[in-house]
């Protein structure tokens, strides 16, 4: 009973301020408080009358495609090199690509900042920050895409070899359809972790911001936190059919290889 | 008979690890040939180096006529079966079968779906093509695998172990299959095994391999009856090896063994050549014989004592000890009608043949 109650409180503590971002999201009041005064959808009509926010979105849409698309290109090199190859020192050379993925990302961005502003003098834009988000995003990549190259049979690839195919025939008959649900989940998974970063954003976007660089500067002025909930609203929502996607292709992934399912990202 | 397959001083280092030594082999067109070892003999290497995923460290190998060197797998004349199958899970069974022949633009697809057919039905799966690949039990997926490579009708096929995973009952009808396809399609069949009675049970010919070289190429009778050492004689099925002193007389040797008395032995029955001085003479539990209360024989009879007795149902294998020969010689008898059991400790008349022995060095 007890363990119930705790787990209770744990699911509270963890998800109640994400409900109360669709609650004022829809409260018709610029104070952020209790009690509701109302229900209305003023704050979404004026997300979709602010220019400056398009942009933003714009922005960041852009900038987490490419993100998604560099890191899982990346991704899909080490895990194959990975899974595939013996070299010299691979275990310590893999293992140095995963650590962005515990490093602070402020330690990251004031690093980064310092290397393309005073050493390599160049401007800060979207291409600054994609290249951020590469870096912080390809861990994750591998993580995914490493399970999907390991699971797969290395014979598969010989037996298509040994029927009549070249190396790079075989990678696209076999190895990709197999790994597939791996890419998708990674460039969903990459997508969505650059469209949220914010700190190393904050650090290395130009004169276009982010979205959450965005949503930041408007937190100086307290009549737009209303407009700011609604957009928090939109990206729960995005987020979780995103990574709900992402999941659900891992798992059909695993189904693919005749595996059994052993946990994962989600 | 024509050479498919001709190796010569192949040689294969991976680093400082020296996986084929040497191998010099000759495959006739059309035979059953099967690579015996025990694990990490270098049977998979020689059997991937033919295939081409391996490439020798030095030696020819010559695959009907032409050099393989440089050669990448998917254009030499051999298709493989695969110990773990490799069926292509995103594919169903028709899909599978036809992989190969995807290059063939010559081919319609009327008349691919026709081989495919052909295939399925060799194989004895007609109306599988649908299935999905991981509906498959384990002897439906080595079907797919050889339908898949015979459609092809490579010069040669290859088999890794193709049997392993099977279960007993399923490996033996899969063996008395293969053979018959062997027959039925005329392709000159590669078999790496562990398992000597199934290279015994399948082969033509069998090349026996110990840490990267070949110590014996005879068909499964001579390599039984006729094995060139005591490692060859050890790894196909059972012998018994007993010390003895050895004289080269003429064109053949006279021996004093341990335990069964003096022999003369002819020379084709010391198939490593004929010892001068100690050697070591091997005989298979089948050919000495039990002698039972009051029979007698007209061959050599040596008088020792059970010492334990293994009772298999239809046969009876015994231990029996010999005065002045340390190790127990092992012999078995079949459980006819009217024929006893003997016990522990019961004395023993063995009569044995001076023609089954082997002689080796010791």
């Amino acid at each position: 009973m007890s363990l119930r109650g705790y787990a209770i409180a744990y699911l509270i503590f963890l998800y109640a301020p994400i409900f109360l971002l669709p609650l004022f999201a829809f409260n018709d009041s610029t104070i952020i408080a209790f009690p509701l005064s109302g229900f209305t959808t003023e704050w979404f009509v004026e997300l979709a009358e602010t220019p400056a926010l398009h942009d933003a979105v714009k922005n960041s849409l852009f900038i987490a495609s490419l993100t998604a698309i560099f890191s899982t290109l990346l991704g899909i090199c080490a895990a194959r090199a990975g899974a595939k190859y013996e070299f010299p020192a691979k275990r310590g050379i893999l293992g140095l690509i995963m650590v962005p993925l515990i490093l602070p990302e402020i330690i990251v961005g004031v690093s980064l900042l310092v290397v393309v502003v005073n050493l390599l003098d160049w401007p800060l834009s979207s291409w600054t920050v994609i290249g951020a988000h590469v870096l912080i995003c390809t861990p994750f990549s591998i993580a995914i895409l490493n399970g999907a190259f390991q699971n797969m049979d290395a014979s598969l690839e010989e037996a298509a070899q040994d029927l009549g195919e070249t190396p790079w025939s075989t990678f696209r008959l076999v190895t990709l359809p197999l790994v597939m649900p791996g890419i998708i989940s990674s460039l969903l998974i990459s997508f969505t972790i650059s469209l949220d970063e914010f700190i190393i954003a904050f650090f290395l976007t130009g004169a276009e911001p982010t979205m959450p660089v965005y949503i930041w500067g408007l937190l100086r002025f307290p009549q737009k936190l209303p407009a700011v909930m609604a957009l928090g609203t939109i990206l729960v929502v995005a987020s979780i059919i995103i990574l709900t996607i992402a999941e659900l292709m891992r798992r059909r992934g695993l189904k693919r290889a005749g595996l059994k399912d052993t946990g994962g990202f989600l | 008979m024509t050479d498919i397959i001709t190796l010569s001083g192949v040689q294969k280092f991976y680093g400082e690890y020296h996986a084929l030594r040497d191998i010099d082999l000759r495959i006739n067109e059309g035979e059953f040939f099967s690579l015996l070892g025990p694990s990490g003999c270098g049977k998979t290497t020689l059997l991937r180096t033919i295939a081409g995923f391996e490439s020798a460290s030095d030696g020819v190998l010559m695959l009907g006529g032409s050099d393989m060197a440089g050669v990448p797998p998917n254009k030499r004349p051999t298709n493989m079966v695969f110990q773990s199958y490799a069926i292509f899970p995103h594919l169903n069974v028709a899909e599978n079968v036809a992989f190969g022949l995807r290059k063939r633009t010559d081919l319609s697809k009327d008349a691919k779906q026709q081989l495919v057919d052909e295939a399925l039905d060799m194989v004895g799966l007609d109306g599988f093509g649908g299935r999905a690949a991981h509906a498959l039990s384990g002897g439906q997926r080595q079907r797919v695998a050889l339908a898949r490579a015979l459609i092809l009708k490579p010069k040669v096929l290859l088999l890794d172990e193709p049997l392993s995973a099977l279960d007993k009952k399923m490996r033996e009808q899969m063996q008395a299959e293969l053979r018959r396809l062997q027959r039925q399609v005329g392709i000159t069949f590669i078999l790496v095994t562990h398992d000597q009675e199934e290279a015994l049970i399948m082969s033509d010919r069998i090349a026996v391999m110990f840490e990267g070289r070949i110590a014996q190429v005879a068909d499964p009778q001579t390599l039984y009856r006729r094995p060139v050492n005591r490692q060859v004689a050890d790894f196909i099925g059972v012998m018994n090896f007993l010390p003895a002193t050895s004289k080269v007389v003429g064109d053949g040797v006279e021996v004093e063994i341990a335990g069964l008395g003096p022999a003369t032995i002819a020379s084709e029955q010391c198939p490593g050549g004929m010892p001068q001085g100690a050697a070591s003479v091997g005989i298979r539990p089948e050919m000495m014989t039990l002698l039972y209360d009051g029979q007698t024989s007209e061959s050599a009879v040596a008088e020792g004592t059970i010492s334990e007795r293994y009772y298999y149902g239809d046969m009876t294998y015994y231990e029996v000890a010999f005065d002045g020969v340390a190790e127990p010689v092992t012999l078995s008898m079949k459980n006819l009608v009217g024929r006893p059991v003997l016990e522990r400790g019961d004395a023993a008349r063995v009569s044995w043949d001076p023609r089954a022995l082997v002689v080796f060095e010791a």
